[in-house]
């Protein structure tokens, strides 16, 4: 069962979706205790890195989300929900909630031909072996919307890249912490296989 | 290296799908969500579904065919036509899109755009518009010219300028769909869709005009073009999605490669 962080993140239903669609049971809660107690977690998110982190604390969803990290609940954070849970973001110079080391930074692109927002379509390379990336070929592409993303300040913590303008970080963790800036509940077949693969993921790496 | 993407048209009206020529004489052609489904299946990158039913009842047959294309397509789709405020695009975005698009609305009422950025993210917002040729003026100093109402009522502003301030009032993409080429399968407006696209900083979309695969290749190198929206020419079965993306392929345009799982 997966438990998905409610936090009127944009994607929140669409992550649902996915899940029904990949076969794996889910449920949407706001409540700080039904996170604690999850046996896996969601931290979905599309959005503003201040309004995400206000809702967060203002849910309390922010010490729920530490308790399951620290408990060994393997826990998924995608786009907005992968770039706050580092120290802290560039956007509006956001304080996050530090799961992780990092801070969270603005594409800075010297071809004016590459737009920001990064919207489409990108492969995604694995850096480094990640059970929830099992599934990965080189070449295979997800799908990207944002105009941050997350730089972990240890290069240890990068599981994926992706290149626009130079490569960038695109999936990071740590034990049983795991993010992608990649949406995979809008990444066709192989994201419905990632997602699959984060439900029977024991949380270990 | 980011994909160039190949986005379907889909029109609806009372839940059917529908073709228009010109905009006008629109025939049925199908169930969208059945299209939707069969164009998620062939590798399609992104929809579009522009909702042209004109009365109310239509409205929540459009949040009922979202909702159904939701639950089996696994791609980005926005949802246009009749967005006249925030609570239109929260209800589509909550039954599944990924973005909206408004058109005329926002013409008439620029802060829309502004309104919707703030309350979904712009990258949720696509602001698409209507171009036509005419004559350069001092109003019009690109001799493209915003129209509305299906492309009936030109509006006096320049598409230049539009697309810049549509931009800054928070839109994350914009669509730009010349009238004189919508329809005519004789190839996408390039100069147009060039000079949009070299004038913002957000992705363009080029739509009207797609027939043959070449145009696609044309409007995605030479016209700048980040995604090329097609319609008749795959709905009709004279392509497929994937042998377009195979033609763009061989011409060394960057597509995505949708690798079937066993």
């Amino acid at each position: 069962m997966i438990t998905i962080v409610d936090y009127n993140a944009g994607n929140l239903r669409s992550v649902k979706r996915a899940c029904d669609a990949a076969g794996t049971d889910s449920v949407l809660t706001q409540r700080p205790e039904d996170i604690v107690a999850a046996e896996r977690v969601i931290f979905p998110g599309v959005g503003a890195a201040r309004s995400a982190m206000d809702t967060v604390l203002d849910r309390g969803l922010d010490e729920a989300l530490r308790e399951a990290v620290r408990r060994g609940t393997p826990v998924l954070g995608i786009c907005i929900g992968a770039q706050i849970i580092l120290d802290r973001s560039e956007e509006s110079d956001t304080d996050c909630l530090g799961l992780l080391p990092g801070t969270t930074v603005r594409f800075k692109l010297d071809d004016p031909r590459l737009k920001v927002p990064h919207i489409g379509w990108n492969e995604v390379t694995v850096e480094k072996p990640h059970p929830v990336l099992g599934g990965l070929q080189p070449g295979d592409e997800l799908y990207f919307v944002h105009s941050y993303y997350p730089n972990p300040t240890d290069g240890a913590r990068v599981y994926a890249t992706a290149d626009y303008g130079g490569k960038f970080c695109c999936a990071l963790g740590r034990d049983n912490l795991f993010a992608t800036q990649f949406h995979p509940e809008k990444s066709g077949p192989l994201g419905l296989d990632l997602l699959a693969r984060f439900s029977r993921w024991d949380g270990r790496c | 290296m980011l994909s160039k993407r190949v986005i379907a048209c889909l029109d609806v009206r009372d839940g059917k799908l529908a073709k228009s020529i010109k905009f006008v004489d629109t025939k049925d052609i199908g169930d969208p969500v059945e299209k939707a489904k069969q164009y998620y299946d062939d590798g399609l990158d992104e929809l579009v579904f522009y909702d042209i039913t004109a009365s109310s009842d239509g409205r929540g047959i459009m949040l009922d065919v979202v909702e159904k294309v939701a639950a089996q397509v696994f791609i980005p789709f926005s949802v246009g036509g009749g967005i006249r405020s925030v609570d239109d695009a929260t209800k589509l975005r909550l039954a599944g899109a990924e973005k909206i698009n408004v058109n005329s609305a926002a013409v008439k009422d620029p802060e829309l755009i502004r309104r919707c950025s703030d309350a979904i993210g712009a990258q949720s917002v696509v602001l698409s518009m209507d171009v036509r040729r005419t004559e350069t003026s001092a109003l019009i100093p690109s001799g493209y010219e915003i129209v509305i109402n299906g492309g009936r009522t030109p509006v006096g502003r320049d598409a230049i300028e539009w697309a810049r301030e549509g931009e800054r009032l928070g839109a994350g993409e914009l669509v730009v769909n010349s009238i004189d080429a919508d329809g005519t399968r004789e190839g996408y407006e390039i100069r147009l869709t060039r000079a949009i696209a070299d004038a913002v900083h957000i992705p363009v979309i080029a739509s009207g005009g797609a027939g043959k695969p070449e145009h696609l290749y044309e409007v995605l190198t030479d016209g700048h073009a980040d995604a090329a929206l097609v319609a008749s020419m795959v709905h009709y079965g004279d392509y497929t999605v994937q042998g377009l993306k195979d033609y763009l392929r061989g011409r060394g345009v960057k597509v995505r490669t949708p690798r079937k799982l066993s």
